[in-house]
């Protein structure tokens, strides 16, 4: 009997999932191929260094990364870490890329005053308020970047597939307005940004690293969704390290735990 | 226990009982290691840490007057001596009434040793006595005795090496660690 | 079980504390000696497992208010602060989010075990019944602890869920205001809904205690549902015997859960929390945190009017969704049967296998758009689920022929049958 009641909850929920899954209509992700996938991916700094090389060259000019500091850049794990400089407020790179943003502030008598930035200013915004982004973009302000991969289903999948997206035929049904582009990746399928991701967008920096790695669409459409990733989630890194060790420790306490339960139990029936 | 443990049990419960002290061994290593996290989080912050070294353009100065910056959330003060103040300063290293003995030179020595500027002194703004902060140059009020800091909280006196040399505080103003990065440039922290 | 205490203070200063304040007495009544049936199983290590849950999200939560800063302008950004600068703020973050969701995780294992093993029945209904105000609890601090991180989905989902008042007649539109402190969700409800997530796991822990002393009067129910007859015979102290096998079981489901906080942090948290709150924008899909599809599906069931105008859907949804739990506290007088272990009756444990398929079918439900299928699917998974306490536990135990249970828990463990031992190490790697 119970065999049977099993089987058919067994088979009920599965019906149930079933439908489920085939209800949600999405369509299916291309995958990005990172390499921080799984408890034992890692970033390629390489990949971030170049992912926020397209970001500073072209998203950056519409979209906000606002929960980023010039500092982050130079974080251990980050694009531009480098040991000689735990505290990333000394690391020449990072203050080379800060003083290159010219960051609106006071001065100590309180008027305001533009200056160079530092490595502690955060991301400066391409527009000046969510009104002004309207405005200059038919509308709808383009999303902040922070934590865009952890925004939407699919996360740096999404990223690389709506990037790539742009060559797709719309439904007969759907009409597209002027200024607007079909991506069938992105929720309604009418999307306000252009198409940005093309060969050769961006020059990649003539390094040991990226020997052999070609500006092409696709890479970058990877090396942007690398970034993008990093940049929602810094720590994973040594997320994943500490998740390591501590599932480890308590795998051994519970067999000592284990080993001491049957100890004291061993003369009782129960 | 009962009473009539034979020997072959005794050498049981001695292995048993190490078994749950080795138990109790790593289960306490756990607890040690897991509450490193909930300690550490009340430490300064990385965005708090990002501000706690600052660089400072030195020519924003002028001769004989005082710059008041923050840093780390407390006020400090960058002041350009006169030749005057610097010699009266040198001229103080053996006056008797100093409670915190130090030499002018000593007083703009950077953190790696080497003496810095004897023109820029640098110095936190808190008065040693309760930490109010002393009037200097360029600001209302009396100076002191000694030209340099007047503490208005309990009357400390301060000389223009920023030395105690009359009222309740115990010890000098304090020198935060700093470099000259360039001929203008000062890092503090 | 509550018998005379057996404790002796040894020492000078326990003797003069005891005659003041018999705090080592207790303690040791409750944890150390208290007489628990021997043949429990893994079933019942959940009532531990919810305690460390309860501390770990007190803990990580005092924590995250350090932090934290209950500005509608700023509340988005100080969360990211939480993630990126806190030190290991990250990780306990994670932990609360995570552990939310096994918290409940834990006390429905604990629920349905209540459920199966007749563990409300006399003399246990205050037991129940407080466990069941810890629940209602839960889901108030769990619902309000969602609206903090002010994403789309907090925003959104507060206000749907105080909309809920409105449907109450005559008063519904002044409780609604007075709820959110104005017109729509804001500045106002942020404060206070901060305020009382930090106030009621204290409360929680209040009722706790009051549940684990109504535990201690009667005593532990047990599988075979049939109380202790010989407590030297069918007891043991409680320590060491079930510290350590509690101690087991908690570090195994403390595997799934760090796992979870490593590995996946964000596989139960919805994508949309992670856009900062917008008054102007609903997202396309709006469905709260897993554990409370089950009532969220309940609510949606009810789209029709009872009587147009005076009993509307939105009132009678509500009515079905605090009826689902409330129910449980009418349990134990629902529950017609004598017998109160499922195992002796065959005909009551098909329905309660049913009603677990059904709650879990119901959260299905809850988490697909509002439309055909799903919204007459709903309704079939709420008449069950209300038949199963109003219906079928009353009028069972008129029909079935139940098994007869053994004399004794002794009689229980001397006639256990070899293959059918109970074997802890087994199926406690399965159930965690």
């Amino acid at each position: 009997m119970r065999k049977i009641i099993t089987s058919v909850v067994i088979a009920f929920a599965a019906l149930s999932a079933g439908t489920a899954f085939a209800n949600t209509g999405a369509v299916k992700l291309m995958d990005a191929g990172g390499s921080y996938n799984g408890p034992f991916g890692r970033f390629d700094r390489a990949q971030l260094q170049r992912g926020f090389q397209i970001y500073k060259e072209v998203c950056s000019s519409c979209h906000s990364m606002n929960q980023l500091h010039y500092r982050n850049l130079g974080d251990k794990y980050g694009p531009y870490y480098d040991p000689k400089y735990p505290n990333p407020n000394d690391n020449p790179v990072i203050k080379a890329i800060a003083k290159g943003y010219t960051v609106k502030d006071v001065d100590a008598s309180g008027a305001p005053v533009d200056r160079a930035g530092i490595p502690a200013d955060r991301f400066v915004a391409p527009f000046a308020s969510d009104y002004d982004a309207k405005q200059a973009n038919g509308g709808v302000a383009p999303p902040d970047l922070s934590v865009i991969t952890k925004a939407r289903h699919g996360g740096a999948n999404y990223v690389y597939s709506l990037l790539l997206g742009y060559d797709h035929t719309p439904p007969h049904d759907l009409v597209i307005p002027d200024g607007k582009s079909y991506n069938p990746y992105i929720a309604g399928g009418i999307i306000g940004m252009p198409k940005q991701i093309v060969d050769d967008l961006v020059t990649y920096a003539d390094t040991p690293e990226n020997k052999g790695i070609k500006a092409t669409a696709d890479q970058e459409a990877k090396d942007i969704a690398a970034f993008l990733t990093w940049a929602g989630d810094p720590h994973q890194t040594e997320r994943k390290s500490a998740g390591i060790a501590t599932l480890l420790f308590l795998f051994i306490m519970t067999i000592f735990t284990w080993m001491s339960y049957q100890a004291v139990w061993r003369n009782v029936k129960h | 226990m009962s009473d009539n443990t034979t020997t072959k049990d005794e050498g049981l419960v001695s292995r048993r009982d190490a078994l749950h002290l080795a138990t109790g061994a790593v289960a306490l290593g756990g607890a040690a290691m897991a509450a490193w996290p909930l300690i550490h989080q009340m430490n300064p912050s990385a965005d708090t840490l990002a501000l706690s070294s600052i660089e400072f353009d030195l020519t924003a100065v002028p001769e004989g007057s005082q710059a008041k910056i923050l840093w780390r959330g407390q006020p400090m003060f960058i002041r350009h001596r006169t030749a005057a103040e610097i010699a009266q300063a040198k001229k103080d290293d053996t006056a008797k009434d100093l409670k915190d003995p130090e030499t002018d030179v000593k007083r703009i020595t950077q953190s790696n040793g080497k003496v810095g500027k004897e023109e820029y002194l640098i110095m936190l703004a808190a008065c040693t006595h309760l930490g109010c902060i002393p009037v200097g140059v360029n600001e209302s009020g009396y100076l002191g005795e000694y030209g340099g800091w007047f503490c208005p909280c309990h009357g400390s006196q301060y000389d223009t090496a920023g030395r105690i040399r009359k009222g309740p505080a115990p010890k000098n103003l304090v020198i935060p660690p700093y470099l000259y990065t360039s001929d203008t440039i000062v890092k503090i922290g | 079980m509550s018998g005379p205490s057996k404790y002796v203070p040894q020492s000078g200063f326990e003797k003069w504390i005891d005659k003041r304040l018999p705090l080592v007495r207790f303690a040791y009544d409750t944890m150390i000696d208290f007489p628990t049936p021997k043949n429990l199983n893994y079933w019942w290590t959940f009532g531990a497992i919810l305690a460390i849950f309860l501390g770990i999200q007190i803990v990580t939560g005092i924590i995250l208010v350090m932090h934290y800063i209950p500005a509608t302008d700023r509340a988005f950004m100080s969360i990211a602060h939480i993630m990126r600068d806190v030190n290991y703020g990250w990780l306990i973050r994670y932990m609360h989010m995570s552990g939310a969701s096994f918290f409940f995780l834990a006390v429905y294992m604990h629920i349905f075990r209540g459920l199966y093993y007749g563990s409300y029945k006399e003399p246990r209904e205050v037991l129940w019944g407080l466990g069941v105000i810890i629940y209602l609890l839960m889901v108030m601090t769990a619902f309000m602890g969602y609206v903090l991180p002010w994403g789309q989905m907090s925003f959104w989902g507060a206000t749907v869920i105080t909309n809920l008042t409105s449907a109450i007649p005559f008063v519904g539109e002044s409780i609604h205001n007075w709820l959110l402190g104005g017109f729509a969700v804001d500045q106002p409800t942020l404060n206070r809904f901060l305020s009382l997530h930090y106030l009621l796991p204290f409360v929680i822990l209040g009722v706790v205690v009051l549940h684990i002393w109504a535990l201690h009067v009667p005593g532990n129910n047990n599988p075979t549902g049939v109380e202790v007859k010989d407590v030297e015979k069918e007891t043991l102290p409680f320590h060491p015997y079930y510290t350590i096998k509690d101690a087991f079981a908690i570090l195994v489901f403390l595997m799934v859960y760090f796992a979870f906080v490593f590995f996946a942090p964000e596989a139960l948290n919805h994508p949309d929390n992670y856009i900062p709150a917008n008054n102007q924008v609903t997202p396309a899909h709006i469905v709260p945190e897993w554990y409370l599809l089950p009532f969220y599906a309940i609510l949606r069931a009810v789209d029709f009017d009872i009587i147009p105008g005076i009993f509307t859907a939105k009132l009678g949804g509500v009515i079905a969704m605090l009826g689902a739990i409330l129910v449980w506290l009418a349990l134990p007088v629902l529950d017609s049967s004598k017998i109160k272990s499922m195992r002796y009756r065959p005909l009551a444990r098909i329905f309660w296998f049913i009603w677990i398929a059904n709650f879990i079918f119901l959260g299905i439900c809850g988490a697909m758009p509002a439309q055909a299928p799903w919204t007459w699917l709903s309704k079939i998974g709420l008449i069950y689920y209300f038949s199963y306490f109003l219906l079928i536990l009353p009028l069972v135990s008129k029909f079935e022929k139940p098994k007869t249970p053994p004399a004794s828990i002794a009689d229980s463990i001397a006639n256990a049958p070899k293959g059918e031992e109970p074997n802890p190490n087994i199926v406690g790697v399965v159930q965690n």
